[in-house]
């Protein structure tokens, strides 16, 4: 069986899950719990100063969902620990005395003045947690008085507090971003200048889940009125994969050790993050949704994974995708796929026929010989996924790349198997060669 | 003299109540929603192309399943005006959900009729304004004879179009074989008289009850009232067994058509109808079935369906044959109706031949049984009774003849439904008929195409 330990800077944990800074972790009879179902760490409720915040008492939390109720999108409007500091100091320090094999990091957010911070992390060395997580990336209600994002959306800022952290603590120092920025690699490179040991990222994502039509006031909503919430949850994975994508292949931060967070919710979420180089994943919205015992799912799967690959640990896959992401004028224009629609598993729904006929490029034909049959014309087809993508059968349409030798018929040109990207395309005006 | 032991009240209030209650309840809300999501949009959707009616069946799932209960029902009541009781009584696993692309790989459709169900009912439960305006009238008038489904498609068709319409019909009450000739169960909480009344809501449409064609009105008199006349005269005669009946008395309550019986059943409190111990229905298609589990239901201890040929020859459909085995119907195939037997002038069983296939020929295999019966119900089909609309109207295979429009041999009279040839006698067919037929008679009113 495979090796699911993980040593993150130093930390260990039997396993790469982490349940993220979230309601989950919000208190000792929480951790326990889940450290009984097997989660490998926590990133505690992040603390802040006495006296505790306070929220609300209406809806924290409102949801996207599927037709039949699938949890796709989550969001929360709660703030950091309502509860007092110590409370949450000496339970951390009894959770992790109980379980000394798993991590135990705490969520730290606390004004931006030096004082502040070198307060409170000699306050959490006394716990023995294995480490801090700086929260830089709360949108709501926090940021409005100045910490989570509104630290987060600052690079100097966050250099800044990261450098007073790392001055006043031994332990490693994660910084964890907001996605509620324009480039993440700013606030990444600011983190590593100050010293992190490592960023996590993402933070949840400014939103509004909706209106509720018979009364007009968003949701969720608390005595009739609103305030937008940070959205998590299957929905958000792909914008966190491609920040943590950004970070890695950026030549700034590369090597920076990363724990990924977003939407994590099946195995395969996970080992697309380590996958794109995370050391760690987190993990909220699912143990929200299906309870703490989906930890054992998502190490089975994993576990299953990596044996039917022959990956030992998960240092042997970790990072294989980064090299694959390109910006995109590094990709061959040269390269043909075609669709191709499997007749013997085709349900002959016609959507694949109609999506490309109002939306695409008229290159799926509806009838064959009089007969309902669905095929693709390869003299139309630009291989743009879209049939692949709206399919409701597995496996029914794929792409096949044309091989070396044969022609697309859409342009009448002949694969040559060579590499050309737009850098050097003559349609490009600034092309480094036009010959 | 004693009857047969054939009486009402077998069973408890309670269990009328429990056996005559809906067959298949409707979907509630979560249920509905969760099934719509199952439809998969289909272009040029197989469903709509199986619907007799054409309803655009993706389009009112999509509409379910955004919580759009009157654009649902719109979409269906526009193609099918009785898209609630067709929702109710349609054979889908033979139409609509055979074509279901779900099929193919789950044997399990989109449950369309449920569907369908749900967003008609919901919608008449809360209808708001109406879906349907009438146009400006036309003056002109148009006779309709029948108030089945499809006299009623093409009424509600004609009055949707402005013409004024006199809707007969020979029976006390509107609704034809959706009142009288459906299984209880099918139609529970009185489904037909409300889709009636919703039918008839567009105004311009004017009942003529117990008006019989033939002995009350005439074509030729309704020719020179009326501006057109559409026939929906469904069948109103019966197959005969062709075997000698004894004079018994009593016999006419122990020895029946299975549609009387089922129109009683209708008529009646389930538990003012009175059943045999022992009942043999004869036939082997819809009304035998509804016969047969109506019988089972009332409380009788052995009912037994006796068809003359093999379980694959049976017209009631494969879910409806199980229908009735669940229900604890036995279907006995092989095997035509020889004689009633009786003692003491009581009707005691039914005698039978055994049949086999010759040659592809039907012929009995010279070995006989009896089955005990206190109710023996004839199920063997029904005719076109073709006299009361005269001998002028240009008939084939026994039915009226006509063209896709429903247009007859006769000028200016259409007709659809089971009374025309050609069909598979369903109700949706028969909408259909109405449906294109009232079309057909406002183009020939007018002078205006379609529309």
């Amino acid at each position: 069986m495979a090796d699911l330990s993980t040593n993150f800077l130093g930390i260990k944990s039997p396993n790469p899950f982490w349940l993220a800074s979230a309601p989950p972790t919000d208190k000792e009879i929480n951790v326990r719990r889940a450290f009984e179902a097997g989660w490998g760490g926590v990133v505690w409720k992040t603390l802040g100063e006495d006296p505790p915040v306070v929220n609300v008492n209406g809806p924290r939390y409102a949801t996207l969902w599927s037709q039949d109720r699938r949890v796709i999108g989550f969001n929360n409007i709660e703030l950091i620990s309502d509860r007092p500091l110590q409370t949450n100091l000496d339970e951390i320090r009894r959770v992790k005395r109980d379980f000394p094999d798993r991590a135990m990091i705490v969520s730290l957010m606390v004004p931006v003045n030096e004082a502040s911070w070198k307060a409170i992390l000699a306050r959490v060395a006394d716990t023995g947690a294995d480490g801090v997580e700086l929260n830089f990336g709360c949108p709501h209600g926090m940021s409005e008085r100045g910490m989570g994002s509104a630290v987060g959306q600052v690079p100097e800022y966050i250099q800044q507090v990261t450098e007073w952290c790392k001055t006043h603590t031994k332990l490693p120092v994660i910084v964890k971003l907001t996605p509620n920025i324009t480039d993440v690699r700013f606030p990444a490179r600011a983190a590593h200048a100050g010293g992190a040991d490592a960023v996590s990222l993402i933070n949840t994502i400014n939103s509004i889940m909706g209106v509720d039509l018979d009364t007009m006031v968003m949701s969720p909503s608390t005595d009739g009125q609103g305030s937008h919430g940070g959205y998590c949850g299957q929905a958000v994975k792909p914008i966190a994969l491609n920040m943590v994508a950004e970070i890695a292949r950026d030549p700034a931060t590369a090597g920076l050790p990363l724990s990924g967070i977003g939407g994590i919710t099946t195995w395969r979420d996970a080992a697309e993050f380590i996958a794109m180089g995370c050391g760690t994943v987190q993990v909220c919205t699912a143990a929200m949704v299906y309870g703490f015992k989906i930890v054992q799912d998502l190490c089975s799967g994993l576990s299953n994974f990596m044996d039917e690959k022959g990956y030992t640990s998960l240092d042997d896959f970790r990072g294989r995708a980064v090299p694959t992401v390109k910006n995109w004028n590094q990709l061959n224009l040269n390269h043909v796929d075609k669709a191709v629609i499997n007749q013997d598993s085709c349900i002959q729904c016609g959507r694949c026929h109609i999506v490309c006929e109002d939306t695409s490029h008229q290159a799926i034909f509806a009838t064959k010989d009089g007969q309902r049959h669905f095929h693709v014309n390869d003299a139309e087809c630009v291989g743009c996924n879209l049939c692949v993508s709206i399919c409701p059968v597995p496996g029914t349409i794929t792409m096949r790349a044309l091989q070396p030798g044969e022609t697309d018929a859409r342009t009448g040109r002949v694969i040559d198997g060579s590499y050309a990207n737009w850098t050097t395309h003559p349609n490009n005006p600034m092309s480094t060669s036009c010959s | 003299m004693d009857l047969a032991d054939l009486k009402a009240g077998r069973l408890s209030a309670a269990d009328y109540a429990s056996n005559f209650a809906d067959a298949h309840p409707p979907l509630n809300r979560p249920q509905a929603l969760i099934e719509a999501e199952r439809c998969y949009y289909c272009y040029d959707a197989p469903c709509q192309t199986a619907c007799p009616t054409g309803i655009d069946i993706p389009t009112f799932i999509q509409r379910v399943a955004q919580d759009n209960v009157r654009g649902a029902a719109e979409a269906i009541l526009t193609a099918n005006p009785l898209g609630g009781m067709c929702a109710r009584v349609c054979p889908t696993e033979v139409l609509c959900e055979q074509a279901c692309v779900r099929n193919t790989n789950e044997s399990k459709p989109v449950e369309i009729g449920l569907l369908q169900r749900y967003a008609v009912e919901g919608y008449l439960a809360h209808p708001g304004k109406p879906l349907f305006t009438r146009a400006t009238p036309t003056g002109r008038r148009v006779a309709v004879v029948g108030a089945g489904p499809a006299g009623l498609a093409a009424a509600h068709g004609l009055a949707v179009h402005g013409h004024d319409v006199t809707l007969f019909d020979a029976n006390a009450k509107l609704g034809g074989l959706n009142e009288y000739g459906l299984a209880t169960y099918k139609v529970a909480g009185g489904f037909a008289q409300k889709e009636v009344d919703w039918l008839l809501s567009i105004g311009g449409i004017t009942p003529r009850l117990n008006c019989r064609l033939g002995r009350d009105i005439t074509l030729d008199g309704l020719l020179t009232e009326y501006d057109a006349v559409f026939l929906g005269l469904g069948l109103a005669g019966v197959n005969a067994l062709g075997i000698a009946e004894p004079e018994l008395p009593g016999l006419q309550s122990s020895y029946r058509d299975a549609v009387d019986f089922i129109a009683e059943l209708r008529q009646s409190e389930p538990s003012q109808v009175a059943v045999g111990r022992q009942v043999v229905v004869i036939g082997g298609g819809m009304t035998a079935v509804d016969a047969a589990v109506q019988s089972k239901l009332l409380g009788a201890e052995q009912v037994t369906m006796v068809y003359r040929r093999g379980i694959d020859g049976l017209s009631a459909s494969t879910h409806e044959q199980h229908w009735a085995q669940t229900n604890g119907v036995t279907i006995r195939c092989w095997a035509r109706p020889l004689a009633v037997e009786a003692e003491g002038g009581v009707l005691t069983g039914m005698r039978f031949a055994a049949t086999k296939l010759e040659g592809g020929k039907l012929v009995d295999t010279g070995e006989q049984f009896t089955l005990k019966a206190d109710l023996v119900l004839r199920a063997i089909g029904q005719t076109f009774d073709a006299a009361p609309a005269g001998a002028a109207i240009e008939l084939q295979s026994g039915r009226i003849k006509t063209d896709d429009d429903g247009r007859t041999s006769l000028a200016r009279v259409w007709a659809g439904g089971d009374c025309r040839a050609g069909g598979k006698d369903l109700t949706v067919e028969a909408v259909e008929h109405g449906k294109r037929a009232a079309l057909s008679i406002h183009t020939a009113l007018t002078g205006v195409a379609h529309g």
